[in-house]
């Protein structure tokens, strides 16, 4: 750790900029706009290099943030992005799409606003890319052995990847008519643009890796037809099955799952013509959970141009969170916290005075 | 009796068990000389020579059998007169004849015995004149050691060749060392000149036990007694002192390696005087003592025609190597004598005798005392103390002290006393030593370079897999070192598991632990008196010990033992540049045979080294590098030492200088353990071009590639003289092949084969275990798809830090979680989550523990309602040592105030207490630590103790001292430590009055008067030869021993120690229970016992393996808010636990609520196992290791060679388990005692008194009761001046005044020992000589060493010079003195020094406060770091300084008398200007602050001035 200091000097979080609200619900660009290599420096300083280092038990990959952090202050971008790569294939759908658990697992974080971690990540790849620091490892000599990747979402990748390196000649299998699964049709653009995924499907093609779209296993191909013709099957399908919610009034017209409604949203932006598309267009919208999805369906909504959108959230409001007013805004947008999901029907009538602390304008 | 070795005769010991071993037993000792220089011997010799043992008699040790000694003994010229008096048959003219007693069995049939020895008599060219049964009275004896007492006789021969003197010696050599090989003897001595009586005796009984003794006609002109304190009970008959040539008080630290070289160059050594020199071998016998070893070495230099002195001169060398000033043919001599023998190094003061010649040496640290007289008749005496005869004082012409290094020599034929100058100046000129030297060594330096080779990126990364580097140990060991040239520092302790229970492959050097200075001899501060210190060793083939030729200086001088690259070409291409020849091992094995091709592998080069030595090669380097796929490296440790022990073995090893080219060393633990194995030098070739590649990818900024190595040399080479002085060695050539270290999970078979005489307590794995580590590193160098692990070239890590995929850690993000959430939540249920946790975690073997198995079931379990309450467990319990320094006022409130609401224990840490806390029942430590700084150790802090805790060692760096940088001296941290804010305080690496166990003993005793109810603590740290030392602390009356694990916290401490110094407490703490046990000493003490212990199992592990009481740090500190940052040193705790920094301390969660949760969940869990166990209480439980069973379900690749019986194992006797009583502290016979009543009226009133008194040196720690009664009554500010007089005439014992608070003045006519006014806390003592006294007082001495140690306010007035290392550690002191030895003013934080006269070497190291004014100072003497780095300044005196000056000479002459301060006084006005100022920088620059900041009106305490502080003190 360059600077054991750094923490005490630096005590503010910066965050990226977004761009401005008027101009970004005007497309679907990404929301964020990197953040500029000097703030990125300053806030690596804050990173304390923890004896036990909770951020990396904090996150599912164990990625080896201290380690990266540190080389980010010293301005060793090429080696952050080998440690960052160590533990995590694609750190560019993370840095834009994780929740971020490391950060609120951060030691900081018990008394100070915690590391700027994601954001960091997320700069080591972009910066790697933008250099040409990441290439093809393809594998010397071939094992002659074959795996079946079925599903190509981040773990099927991830994994395809992996055994691509290894030696093993590697199918990943994919319904869908593009690669990706949920990060190329559940994630709207303005979170994650597409080419990101693309960019990694050349690497993968380089290094060896096959892929099948549209193939839809236990249609298309038997299950036992595949075991027969691979040496190895890794099932990382997922699941697009939603969770309902049987209370009164699901079965109202116009109640749609995220997904489909998402999907349909996705395919639009990739240029694709859906007959009957789900859109929020002049519509209210009532969005029912304030995760990630519905956050998703928020801006997708928003970017349709709904007349307003509700979200009712069951969980409690964050703490700091703010919603900056925006006058540009055409969409009326309003969050409920801790509201029970209890009646589709109840819930229309008792939100209709749109009284809401929060609604903005 | 079938033993071989004589010293294995006539012992009590019990062989070895458990963890016990005899073996390891050390000494201590008293030792006088009396001569006389009129010519004439006298029996009064003899009787001044008993008395003055007899005044010796509290130096040396009872056991648990009061009557038997630990040995006492007299060495005397052969009584002429006396034998021809006793003798029934007729004797040739004195110096014709040979007598010595002889030590027989018991059973033996004397008769044929004689016939036997009349034989041998007749081969060694001797007649047997006759013999005599010695008189003897075993009634004195104690029953031990009357149950080992020989028969005792005396035998007389003569020659057969009318030999006389010399030449007479030599063939009675021969016979006594056949006669004691053959015959199932010992020979105390057998001489024509001297005599020895000696025996496993008290002192008291060496006269009564031999009349011999009384009888007036034993007539000597000289005299050496030697009184001894063995840390055991077991002490034996030969190994009692006087040997024949000498007696020693001390201990030879380096004397495995001695040993070893001694037998190794056995096969060379000739000598025309010792035609049968092949009938004396081993020269070296088995079972001997550190001093009976060395009296046979000296034996055989003397006996083969050097003088004794020339052979001292030899074996104990005074620091040479950096002295300037020394004359040049006395440092040729030196340096040539250092190519045939290495120094026998150790604390050693040695008096020797040839029967003319008598004397006394010390060793170059000079750590043992000795002072003399002599008399205007001639008399001599010389002793480990001052005043053990009485004598006239008005017929006393000189007064002196033996000096680091220097020889007192009388010759008693000539009757003459010899300079030290006179002697060596003689010896020097005895050769042209100078002239031999230039002519055939060489130094590497000198060798033309040749060219440096650089290695790519991927050559680099490739091998650092094939070594296992880590990216955590490029980024925290090497770049660090690279950078700073400095080691790097962590803290907290180390919470992974070691090496033989970890599941991963380790580098072998991890199964070695260093071993390290504890109590029965000091560590060194390597920094602060780097002047004995030396590095530089000669490399290549060695001559014939016994003679000396020019042939014997054809050695290349190596300045470092760590070697760059090049340097090591230079030696490999030896023979292009025509100083030797070098053989290249390659030390490469086919990995995939496994450990068949491994030791297939070291046989083949066993035969190559052979092969190569025939060819006349002068060095061999082994190396480990260009491995490939097939051919894996050996690694290094294990080449070079199994090569090293076949050389000896063959002995072959002098013949050839040892190099080791390295890849697998990487820190200095590394370095220190190839050294310790035999390498004269280590080329880590692997690091250093890590650190390059490092400097030139960037990593590693600002510096060149050129600085970069040289930084990490150098790190490496300091690191490694710093591991040398924790075990108490100076030189790097003693410390080569001294095998300080033992190993933890290797089996005895590999120890044996391969690092012989290593201990190995637990046994454990062998070159199969080896060979598969080696092939797991191996294989992920050359994976068979590299594209698999594209971005990890080398693996995380996480032996520091924890990390996912590293070691694993105790404290981990789960561990940590669940404890603070338990405590701090008041939730029992998930405080077991946590410690099944740990436990589990223990079973998945973190440590040793894990691996036992609590055998319940086997008593009826009792019901939890019948154990005792918890209330009363936790009385039990203790938190560590953590000073108010180290960690926050408020974290450091919150574990005091849990500890007093529970009834517990909390610790000060080294760093005093706030008066305002002391007093506060509420916020007090109960514990009050004395470590080797002594911050705030006043006597107010010990009078308020419950205990008072002897810091010896720490679990995280035992034998090192420790430094709060001056960042961390915030001004409330320097108020309780009595220094000046914003400047860096040093805590030196040994107690500075503990340089041995009669020292500690002397440490107890004081203390226990400071504070005659607390009870005094002793902290060892676990390593082999705890138990034997613990016996030491028993015996030296110690109430507690604690038993510190290896693993402890701490605030700050190199990697290296952290990590590979010391041993698991599961260890120390059995063999301490056992040995205690076997000695009969267990009933007396209580143990305590902590190192990482976290749960209640740990707790009731502990106890069933012996220990009453538990300590906790790390544990507590996570309760409070801790986690584990390990950033304590940088001040940047965010959790404010370890930070003094306001705004961090702001972010502390901590309460003490939440501590009292964590320890009565603790003592909760404690009940359980309690009650499942069978036990109603803890006391019921403790010792009962029976109970603890080896978990045999655990299975592991590693550890399943782990015989881990030792540890349980219970000695053969059904003694106590625990202690039932208290030990005797004798506080009624002290001095003070005798007087308190007639100073009642000044206690009870504070009216005046004055007391006249005579004293003697068996009066120790003199006014040091009665101040602790002036404390009780008035508190910190004492009696106002002058109320208590004590006008004492005589020689004071040991710590006259120690302690002695304000009110107290101490007038002494005569002289004193060592340690006068330790802790000064505001008395006064004054020394001058008798008033009848004839010598010039400012020329001779007039107390001993250590003066004023640690004192923090009074007054001295010494009229007269004082020994080595005056006023170390003074912050506050006033004192006047008339010359000082070596060392003075080290590691000074305050006060006032005047020194009148000569100053020894090494002034002001590491002084970093106070003021000194000094007499003609003499600028060469002054520590000459400290001045070339700007830390002091040496200044003309200004006006405020002339009157401070003026105003103590003034006192110190009404005080004392004193004619030169008389004389000062008088020409004051031009006088003045021969003063010098010697004046920290720092410390003045601070005051400077702090005075135009009251001149301002600020507080000097002021968050403003700290800035400004901080900003001065961080310029530095």
């Amino acid at each position: 750790m360059a600077d054991p200091r750094g923490f005490l000097k630096v005590t503010e979080r910066a965050k990226p900029n977004s761009r401005e609200i008027e101009v970004r619900i005007k497309d679907w660009k990404e929301v964020y706009e990197p953040q500029d290599l000097g703030t990125i420096k300053t806030q690596s300083a804050r990173c304390m290099d923890c004896g036990i280092a909770f951020c990396h038990q904090g996150c599912p990959l164990g990625n080896l943030i201290p380690e990266w952090n540190d080389l980010v202050w010293r301005d060793n971008g090429k080696e952050a992005i080998e440690r960052l790569h160590a533990t995590n294939n694609f750190p560019e759908f993370t840095g834009k799409l994780c929740p971020a658990p490391c950060e609120s697992s951060c030691v900081l974080g018990i008394n100070q606003p915690a590391v700027t971690i994601k954001q960091i990540e997320l700069s080591i790849i972009d910066q790697a890319f933008d250099r040409g620091w990441v290439s093809v490892h393809a594998p010397e000599r071939m094992t002659g052995k074959t795996v079946a990747v079925v599903g190509s979402g981040p773990a099927g990748l991830a994994a395809a990847q992996q055994l691509t390196r290894a030696g093993h000649t590697v199918a990943v299998f994919e319904k869908d008519d593009k690669i990706g699964g949920l990060l190329r049709y559940g994630i709207p653009d303005f979170k994650m643009e597409k080419h990101h995924i693309d960019r990694r499907i050349e690497q993968m093609e380089a290094e060896g890796t096959r892929f099948r779209t549209g193939i839809n296993i236990g249609r298309d191909i038997s299950w036992s037809d595949l075991y027969r013709r691979y040496d190895a099957v890794l099932l990382a399908t997922g699941s697009d099955r939603p969770r309902d919610l049987k209370i009164p009034g699901r079965d109202l017209d116009g109640v749609y799952f995220a997904m489909t409604y998402l999907t349909q949203a996705n395919r639009t932006v990739a240029g694709e013509a859906i007959p009957n598309q789900i859109s929020a267009e002049g519509k209210h919208v009532v969005i029912l959970g304030g995760g990630d999805t519905g956050a998703d369906c928020l801006g997708t909504a928003t970017r349709q141009g709904a007349l307003s959108v509700t979200t009712l959230a069951i969980g409690k409001r964050p703490m700091n969170s703010v919603m900056k007013p925006s006058p540009g805004r055409l969409t009326r947008i309003s969050l409920r916290w801790q509201v029970p999901m209890r009646s589709l029907a109840s819930e229309f009538i008792w939100l209709a005075p749109l009284n809401s602390s929060e609604t903005m304008g | 009796m079938s033993s071989a070795s004589p010293f294995e005769r006539f012992n009590t010991a019990p062989a070895a068990s458990g963890l016990y071993d005899p073996s390891r037993d050390k000494d201590a000792c008293g030792l006088a000389m009396v001569a006389t220089l009129r010519g004439q011997p006298g029996h009064d010799i003899i009787e001044t020579a008993l008395q003055a043992l007899t005044n010796l008699d509290h130096r040396g040790a009872v056991g648990s059998d009061e009557g038997t000694g630990d040995g006492a003994g007299l060495l005397s010229q052969i009584p002429d007169r006396f034998f021809r008096e006793v003798l029934e048959f007729e004797l040739p003219n004195s110096g014709h004849y040979g007598a010595g007693l002889v030590f027989l069995p018991e059973e033996l049939d004397l008769r044929s015995w004689i016939a036997n020895f009349e034989q041998l008599a007749k081969w060694a060219n001797c007649k047997l004149l006759g013999i005599r049964q010695v008189p003897t009275n075993p009634g004195v004896l104690g029953s031990l050691s009357r149950k080992a007492m020989p028969q005792i006789i005396q035998v007389f021969v003569s020659s057969l060749l009318e030999k006389s003197g010399i030449e007479f010696e030599r063939d009675l050599y021969l016979l006594r060392k056949q006669s004691e090989r053959k015959l199932d003897c010992y020979h105390p001595s057998l001489s024509s000149r001297t005599i020895v009586y000696k025996g496993m005796l008290t002192t008291m009984q060496l006269e009564p036990f031999y009349p011999d003794l009384s009888h007036e006609l034993f007539e000597s002109k000289l005299a050496l007694v030697h009184s001894r304190f063995s840390t055991n009970t077991f002490p034996s008959w030969p190994l009692a002192h006087p040997f024949r040539f000498i007696a020693h008080n001390g201990e030879i630290n380096t004397i495995k390696g001695n040993r070893n070289w001694m037998r190794a160059r056995e096969a060379k050594l000739a000598s025309d005087l010792l035609p049968f020199l092949e009938d004396l071998k081993p020269i070296i016998s088995a079972g001997a003592s550190d001093s009976a070893s060395f009296d046979e070495v000296l034996e055989l230099l003397v006996l083969s025609g050097r003088s004794v002195p020339h052979a001292l001169m030899m074996m104990i060398p005074e620091a040479w190597e950096k002295q300037k000033e020394m004359p040049q043919s006395l440092r040729d001599f030196y340096e040539y004598h250092s190519m045939l023998i290495e120094p026998w190094d150790g604390p050693a003061a040695v008096l020797f005798t040839d029967g003319d010649l008598v004397g006394a040496t010390l060793d170059r640290n000079g750590l043992r005392p000795g002072r003399y007289i002599v008399t205007e008749d001639g008399l001599v005496v010389l002793a480990s103390e001052i005043g053990v005869v009485g004598i006239d004082p008005s017929r006393i012409v000189r007064k002196g002290r033996l000096q680091p290094g220097r020889m007192f020599l009388a010759d008693t034929a000539s009757g003459r006393l010899i300079d030290d100058d006179d002697i060596k100046s003689e010896i020097a000129a005895l050769e042209p030593w100078g002239q031999w030297l230039e002519e055939n060594r060489i130094n590497l330096r000198d060798i033309p370079d040749r060219e440096h080779i650089a290695y790519t990126k991927s050559s680099v990364a490739r091998r650092q897999r094939t070594f296992g580097y880590t990216v955590e140990e490029l980024r925290m060991i090497i770049a660090p070192m690279a950078k700073t040239g400095a080691e790097p520092i962590g803290a907290m302790g180390s919470d992974t598991p070691i090496a033989a229970l970890s599941d991963r492959p380790r580098l072998l050097f991890d199964y070695f632990v260093q071993q390290f200075a504890q109590v029965t001899n000091p560590p060194l501060d390597s920094i602060r008196e780097e002047i004995v210190t030396s590095l530089s060793v000669g490399i290549g083939p060695e001559q014939n010990l016994l003679t000396a030729t020019p042939e014997h200086a054809k050695m290349v001088v190596l300045d470092f033992p760590v070697l760059s690259n090049d340097e090591l070409a230079k030696i490999k291409y030896a023979e292009d540049s025509g100083f030797g020849k070098a053989f290249v091992v390659k030390g490469l094995y086919r990995v995939d045979e496994g450990s068949v091709a491994l030791s297939s592998r070291i046989q083949e080069i066993y035969d190559e080294v052979d092969e190569a030595l025939s060819t006349g090669i002068t060095f061999i380097v082994l190396s480990d590098r260009d491995s490939n796929r097939e051919l894996a490296p050996i690694p290094s440790l294990l080449l070079t030492s199994a090569v090293h022990h076949h050389l000896l073995r063959r002995g072959m090893r002098t013949k050839v200088g040892l190099v080791v080219e390295a890849g697998d060393v990487r820190e200095v633990h590394h370095v220190a353990a190839l050294i310790g194995y035999g390498a004269a030098a280590v080329n880590p070739y692997l690091a250093m071009e890590s650190a390059e590649l490092m400097v030139r990818s960037g990593e590693i900024a600002g510096i060149t590639v050129a600085k970069a190595i040289e930084n990490l040399i150098k790190a490496l080479g300091k690191g490694v003289l710093k591991v040398m002085s924790k075990m108490g060695i100076s030189t790097v050539a003693s410390y080569a092949g001294a095998q300080c270290f033992e190993a933890i999970g290797l089996s005895q078979e590999f120890i044996d084969a391969y690092f012989t005489g290593t201990t190995s307590q637990l046994g454990g794995i062998g070159l199969e275990v080896i060979a598969q580590e080696i092939q797991e590193r191996h294989s992920s160098s050359y994976p068979i798809e590299r594209a698999m692990r594209p971005h990890e070239d080398l693996d995380t890590g996480g032996e520091y830090q924890w990390r996912r995929s590293g070691p694993p850690h105790l404290f981990n993000p789960e561990t940590v979680f669940k404890l603070q959430h338990a405590t701090r939540t008041k939730r029992y249920d998930i405080f077991k989550q946590y410690t099944d946790l740990i436990d589990d975690q223990a079973e998945k073997l973190m440590t040793l523990r894990g691996l036992f198995k609590l055998r319940t079931g086997v008593r009826k379990p009792v019901s939890i309602s019948e154990v005792e309450p918890a209330s009363e467990i936790v009385k039990r319990f203790s938190t560590g040592a953590m000073s108010y320094g180290s960690i926050s006022p408020e974290a450091h409130e919150v574990l005091a105030i849990a500890m007093n609401r529970l009834g517990a224990r909390s610790n000060t840490g080294e760093g005093g207490e706030d008066i305002e806390r002391l007093l506060d029942p509420q916020r007090r430590s109960a514990i009050k630590q004395v470590a080797s700084g002594r911050f705030g150790v006043t006597s107010m802090y010990l009078t308020h103790a419950d205990d008072i805790q002897i810091k010896m060692a720490q679990g995280a760096k035992p034998g090192e001292g420790g430094q709060l940088p001056p960042n961390k001296v915030y001004p409330w941290i320097a108020k309780v430590r009595h220094s000046t804010p914003g400047v860096g305080l040093i805590s030196p690496p040994p107690h500075h009055d503990i340089y041995s166990i009669e020292d500690l003993k002397q440490l107890i005793f004081d203390l226990k008067r400071a504070n005659t109810k607390a009870r005094v603590q002793v902290k060892l740290v676990s390593q082999v030869g705890i138990g034997t030392v613990a016996s030491g602390v028993a015996k030296a009356k110690a109430d507690v021993i604690l038993v510190s694990g290896h693993d402890g916290g701490t605030g700050a401490s190199p990697l290296s120690s952290l990590k590979h110094a010391g041993t698991p407490w599961e260890l120390g703490l059995a063999e301490t229970q056992q040995t205690l046990r076997i000695n009969g000493l267990r009933d007396r003490v209580a143990l305590q016992v902590d190192g990482q212990m976290k749960t209640g199992r740990d707790v009731v592990i502990a106890a069933l393996l012996g220990a009453e009481e538990y300590g906790f740090a790390t544990a507590p500190l996570v309760v409070s808010g801790c986690v584990m940052m390990r950033v304590c040193h940088l001040d940047t705790c965010p959790v404010g636990v370890a930070t003094q920094n306001p705004e961090l301390r702001s972010r502390f969660t901590g309460k003490a609520e939440f501590v009292e949760n964590f320890f009565m969940f603790l003592a909760e869990q404690v009940r359980e196992y309690l009650a499942e166990l069978g036990f109603r209480s803890l006391d019921e439980a403790i010792g009962h290791s029976e109970l603890l069973d080896v978990n045999k379900a655990i299975s592991h690749w590693k550890a399943d060679g782990l015989d881990l019986t030792p540890i349980l194992a219970t000695p053969d006797e059904s003694g106590p388990l625990r202690r039932y009583t208290v030990q005797d502290h004798q506080l009624d016979k002290h001095f003070d005692k005798t007087i308190l009543d007639r100073v009642a009226k000044a206690l009870e009133d504070a009216q005046p008194v004055e007391l006249e008194l005579p004293i003697t040196n068996v009066e120790q720690a003199v006014g040091t009761l009665l101040g602790n009664e002036v404390t009780k009554r008035y508190g910190a500010d004492g009696l106002p001046q002058g109320t208590i007089t004590l006008k004492l005439t005589g020689s004071a014992g040991q710590s006259l005044g120690a302690f002695i608070p304000s009110g107290i003045k101490v007038v002494l006519y005569g002289d004193s020992n060592d340690y006068v006014g330790k802790g000064l806390s505001g008395g006064t003592i004054v020394l001058r000589p008798p008033v009848s006294s004839v010598f010039p007082a400012e020329s001779n001495v007039i107390a001993g060493n250590v003066i004023g140690y640690g004192g923090t306010s009074g007054e001295l007035y010494l009229r007269g010079i004082v020994g080595e290392r005056f006023l170390v550690r003074n912050s506050g002191v006033s004192a006047v003195v008339e010359g000082v030895g070596d060392h003075a003013l080290e590691y000074m934080t305050g006060g006032t020094a005047v020194i009148l006269g000569r100053t020894g070497r090494n002034l002001a190291a590491g002084m970093s406060g106070g003021v000194a004014y000094i007499y003609h100072l003499r600028a060469d003497l002054v520590n000459q770091q400290a001045l070339k780095d700007g830390e002091l300044d040496l200044l003309l005196l200004e006006d405020a300084d002339r009157e401070v000056l003026l105003g103590l000479l003034q006192k110190h002459d009404a005080e004392t008398g004193s004619t030169l301060a008389q004389r000062l006084i008088a020409e004051f006005a031009t006088e003045v200007s021969n003063f010098t100022k010697v004046l920290p920088r720092d410390y003045a620059n601070v005051l400077k602050i702090q005075s135009e900041a009251s001149t301002d009106g600020l507080t000097t305490d002021s968050p403003e001035v700290w800035a400004k502080i901080l900003e001065v003190s961080s310029r530095g």
